[in-house]
């Protein structure tokens, strides 16, 4: 009975530990002159978690990534990592005490060294066979034996990156930070080099924190995204919420194409020149409101549907076109994705709104 | 409890608030190098009321005339020079262009000191210059024909502008070699002619280059004291070193200084808005770069011969002359015991400066990348002032502050434990190392700064996040990345150590010559024993950083 109660206490009390969050943010604010880079920004992260912090350039994301690392302190606000401030008024631990790997956006190898040079860089505190081992280690997981001995100067982009990510993940880091670590690999490599490096770090289970101001490598690597603006968060959750269901105007542009129909907002429906459709939305009964209608969400024909548009413009892009229509009632034309190909001719065609997908914000 | 001491994490971890310890140390430095000059204020205003009338209508007058007069004179020559020079070797293409582009550089190497040294013996009327001329037109004496003596404000004048030019060359060639051909292409379309390119475009932009050159060249001048004495003139710096030495009243001297100081602060206002102003004159994209003209050989033939004079002046004519006397008194009395002891002193005491300046201006440059912001460059700005102040005016701050220090721990040490400490700065040195290391630090933390600025700051944050601490990302990082710099750097200090002549006169140690000191003992006295062996060793030394330089221009 005793034995148990002792147990349970120690569960108790490892329990917070053991769930706490590797890493949690609170309030915490950094100010450049005039110039908030981050406000009041809180946040967990739990290990293992693969986290895209996304947003335009200027959206405070690498002043972030960068205070996390330590490279940086904030002016307010609180960083715990494993419970234990790193950060804040109580004290600051030195970057290079942290056990945080940073893969940096020029990749930062140090040209005096050699591949494996660079990657033993961080493995000064092991004895040399121990280092040495370590070091051989990641150069297998990371497939780079045959880069070793050359200099930075002499790799490629996407060989750059993989010593980089080597190197950051030599001295086995709690949490891994990437600051845009593809941007600049071409589009044709930079698919296969993100595959290959974020099947290595789910393998291997790192937690990692990644910068980018792509929409699409945010929603197709990041387990949470948490998209930025101002230095402020937006909105975070899973790719599938933040692309279905943005909840403001901005993190709907950010994560897709939107034709915006102004409209007024009744009874649960939206009346726009277009057409009235059910949707939801937290506004008073007549208030202006804006619609967004994502482009595949319109459907084209030539039979005489009810709503009709004139053709201001066709861009073919392959396997889909793009439609430009005029459509009465409204100052821009609708812009409309098909896979259905249109005779050359048309000039009048018939739209059909499919409502399901459809995003109601307030007017601006 | 127990699960939080297992963490990786709270086993050997260091941590620190704000890491001031740096901000500190660049603080304590900015401090060192404004110490001396708050000391000679202090001395200044100390001094009876009456002395400032005193100086009012005896030494200052003439002092300030002579030293304004001066500083216009060169001013003017040099702008002249310089920009000429630069326009020929950049607008026109002649044989023999390449090597006055470096050429040109050379008489940088000889201190001014040096040059007043060698015409005065090349011209002196039973000369080398004046037989020849007199053995030509059959005078038998330097009573029948002498050239005008150079012991006048005019001789010191032609003689400083033609060993400063070269800060106003280096410049401005730098400036013509970056300004993009469209726009003298635009000009030319305009319908301005390409005689008047150079004053329509060419000049008007590269004005901060020449003012900014013309205000170093300046400072050099203020800073001279040989050339000036020698010749004859009375300028402040010599008013002070004469106020110190032969009447040895210290607060006259320094409140001299303090009047000199004013005409520096002027210089610096006037180099800093030259800097400002050159950000702007030269455009981001250079798309081609513009084609010097090709001229005649006859017209080349010209303009190498127009080209070499300013080289044939400042550098080969007293090399040549340095050399044949040196090599002739070599040859006569072959090298002195005393002449080695002097070359082990030159050398000791500019290289115990040179690691003293070049760690400082390290430690400087390195604190403004570590903790950037208005404090951090602040004590950048002040730290490395020192540069502006002509070395009589360093010296005898320093002197104020050290010989004080040094008669307060003898004091001290006589009333505590009965030993005399003696002169623990003045007498061991240390009070020239001092006045060195604030002189020459902006040369030390300026090329630092300037090779940390090309290492892009992610490298610094790799390595912290690597594990290594800031110092240890120095050394394993900006040290190996920036040696070229460093070392450049560090020669320049050296070279400047070796040739700097008044802060040594008036803070060596009793008994203590350098090549420099020596030299001006013997022009002083009007002997010309050993100095040319002297003065050789250090036009020599002085070409080092004039190769390195002539690289670096050819690089960009």
């Amino acid at each position: 009975m005793q034995w148990q109660q002792t147990e349970t206490n120690e569960m108790n009390m490892q329990k917070p530990e053991h769930q706490a969050a590797i890493l949690q943010l609170d309030t915490v604010s950094r100010r450049f002159g005039a110039v908030d880079a981050l406000k009041d920004i809180s946040l967990t992260i739990q290990a293992s978690e693969i986290i895209c912090l996304a947003g335009h350039s200027g959206c405070g994301k690498s002043s972030l990534l960068r205070i996390i690392a330590g490279v940086d302190s904030p002016d307010s606000g609180v960083l715990l990592m494993q419970g234990e401030e790193i950060a804040g008024p109580q004290r600051f631990v030195e970057p290079e005490m942290r056990k945080i790997g940073f893969v940096f956006q020029d990749y930062a190898l140090f040209p005096h060294l050699t591949a494996e040079q660079n990657i033993l860089f961080g493995l000064k505190a092991l004895p040399k066979q121990q280092a040495l081992k370590r070091a051989q280690e990641v150069i297998e997981h990371v497939g780079i034996a045959s880069l070793i001995t050359r200099y930075p100067h002499m790799l490629s982009g996407g060989e750059q990156q993989r010593v980089a990510l080597a190197r950051a993940l030599a001295p086995s880091p709690d949490i891994l930070l990437m600051d845009e670590p593809f941007s600049s690999l071409d589009s044709g490599l930079r698919q296969k080099v993100r595959n290959d490096t974020f099947g290595l770090l789910r393998e291997l289970g790192t937690t990692v924190i990644m910068v980018t101001h792509d929409p699409e490598e945010a929603l197709s690597t990041g387990d949470r995204i948490i998209l930025m603006r101002q230095g402020r968060i937006v909105q975070s959750g899973t790719g599938y919420e933040l692309h279905d269901a943005p909840n403001s105007p901005y993190a709907a542009d950010f994560f897709g194409d939107f034709n915006k129909v102004p409209g007024i907002y009744r009874n649960g429906h939206i009346e726009t020149a277009i057409g009235t459709y059910a949707c939801t939305a937290s506004v008073n009964d007549g208030t202006a409101v804006t619609a967004y209608l994502r482009p595949q969400a319109i459907s084209v024909s030539t039979d005489q549907s009810q709503l009709r548009g004139k053709i201001a413009n066709r861009i073919f892009l392959g396997d889909t076109e793009q439609i430009m229509v005029n459509v009465e009632g409204l100052t821009e034309p609708l812009h409309v994705k098909t896979f259905d190909r249109l005779p050359g001719t048309a000039d009048h065609i018939g739209l059909t709104v499919k409502a399901e997908g459809l995003l109601v914000f307030p007017a601006l | 409890m127990d699960a939080r001491l297992t963490t990786p994490l709270t086993t050997n971890r260091r941590h620190s608030r704000s890491g001031s310890g740096w901000i500190v140390s660049a603080a304590i430095i900015a401090v060192l190098v404004l110490l001396p000059v708050f000391a000679l204020a202090l001395q200044a205003i100390q001094g009876s009321a009456g002395l400032w009338s005193h100086l009012l209508v005896t030494t200052l007058p003439t002092a300030l005339a002579d030293t304004l007069i001066l500083l216009c004179g060169v001013g003017l020559l040099v702008a002249i020079l310089g920009t000429g020079a630069a326009w020929l070797v950049t607008a026109y293409d002649f044989p023999g262009r390449r090597i006055l582009e470096w050429a040109l550089i050379l008489p940088l190497a000889v201190p001014t000191y040096i040059i007043a040294y060698a015409y005065l013996d090349i011209l002196h009327p039973i000369g080398v210059v004046q037989g020849a001329i007199r053995w030509l037109f059959g005078y038998s004496s330097p009573r029948e024909f002498r050239l005008p003596d150079i012991r006048n404000m005019t001789g010191c004048i032609i003689l400083l502008g033609f060993v400063l030019y070269p800060y106003v060359y280096i410049p401005t060639r730098a400036l013509f070699l970056m300004q993009s051909s469209s726009l003298i292409e635009a000009a030319r379309t305009l319908g301005v002619s390409r005689r008047h390119i150079f004053w329509r475009v060419a000049l008007p932009l590269a004005r901060p280059a020449i003012a900014v050159g013309v205000s170093l060249a300046l400072m050099e001048a203020l800073n001279d004291i040989g050339a000036s004495e020698f010749l004859g003139i009375r300028t402040l710096t010599v008013s002070i070193y004469t106020t110190w030495i032969t009447r040895a009243d210290l607060p006259g001297a320094s409140q001299i200084a303090l009047s000199l100081l004013f005409i520096v602060v002027a210089l610096v206002a006037m180099e800093r808005w030259a800097r400002r102003e050159q950000r702007y004159s030269i455009s981001a994209q250079r798309s081609r770069i513009s084609e010097p003209l090709k001229v005649t050989s006859r017209q080349g033939l010209i303009f190498f011969c127009i080209g070499s004079i300013p080289v044939l002046i400042g550098f080969v004519f007293p090399a040549i002359y340095l050399a044949t006397e040196a090599w002739r008194r070599f040859q006569f009395a072959g090298l002195s015991p005393r002449f080695l002891i002097e070359a082990a002193n030159t050398v000791v005491f500019a290289f115990t400066a040179t690691i003293v300046t070049v760690g400082l201006g390290v430690l400087l440059a390195y604190v403004a990348r570590l903790r950037p912001g208005p404090a951090s460059a602040w004590f950048f700005r002040l730290a490395t002032i020192g540069y502006a102040a002509p070395g009589t005016v360093i010296a005898i701050g320093v002197l104020i502050l050290l010989a004080g220090l040094d008669q307060f721990i003898n004091r001290n040490a006589i009333a505590w434990f009965g030993v005399s400490t003696g002169l623990l700065f003045m007498g061991s040195g240390a009070a020239l190392i001092y006045a060195y290391a604030t002189r020459f630090l902006a040369i030390s933390a300026g090329g630092m700064d300037a090779g940390l600025t090309r290492i892009p700051l992610s490298f610094d944050h790799a390595s912290r996040t690597l594990g290594q601490s800031a110092s240890g990302t120095f050394r394993h990082v900006h040290l190996p990345l920036s040696k070229a710099a460093l070392t450049a750097a560090a020669l320049l200090v050296f070279v400047d150590c070796v040739k700097e002549l008044p802060a040594t006169l008036l803070l060596r140690p009793l008994n203590f010559e350098t090549f420099a000191t020596h030299l001006y003992g013997e022009a002083a006295r009007g002997t010309y024993e050993e100095a040319s062996i002297a003065a050789l060793a250090i036009v020599v030394i002085g070409i080092l950083p004039v190769i390195l330089l002539s690289k670096i221009g050819r690089r960009a």
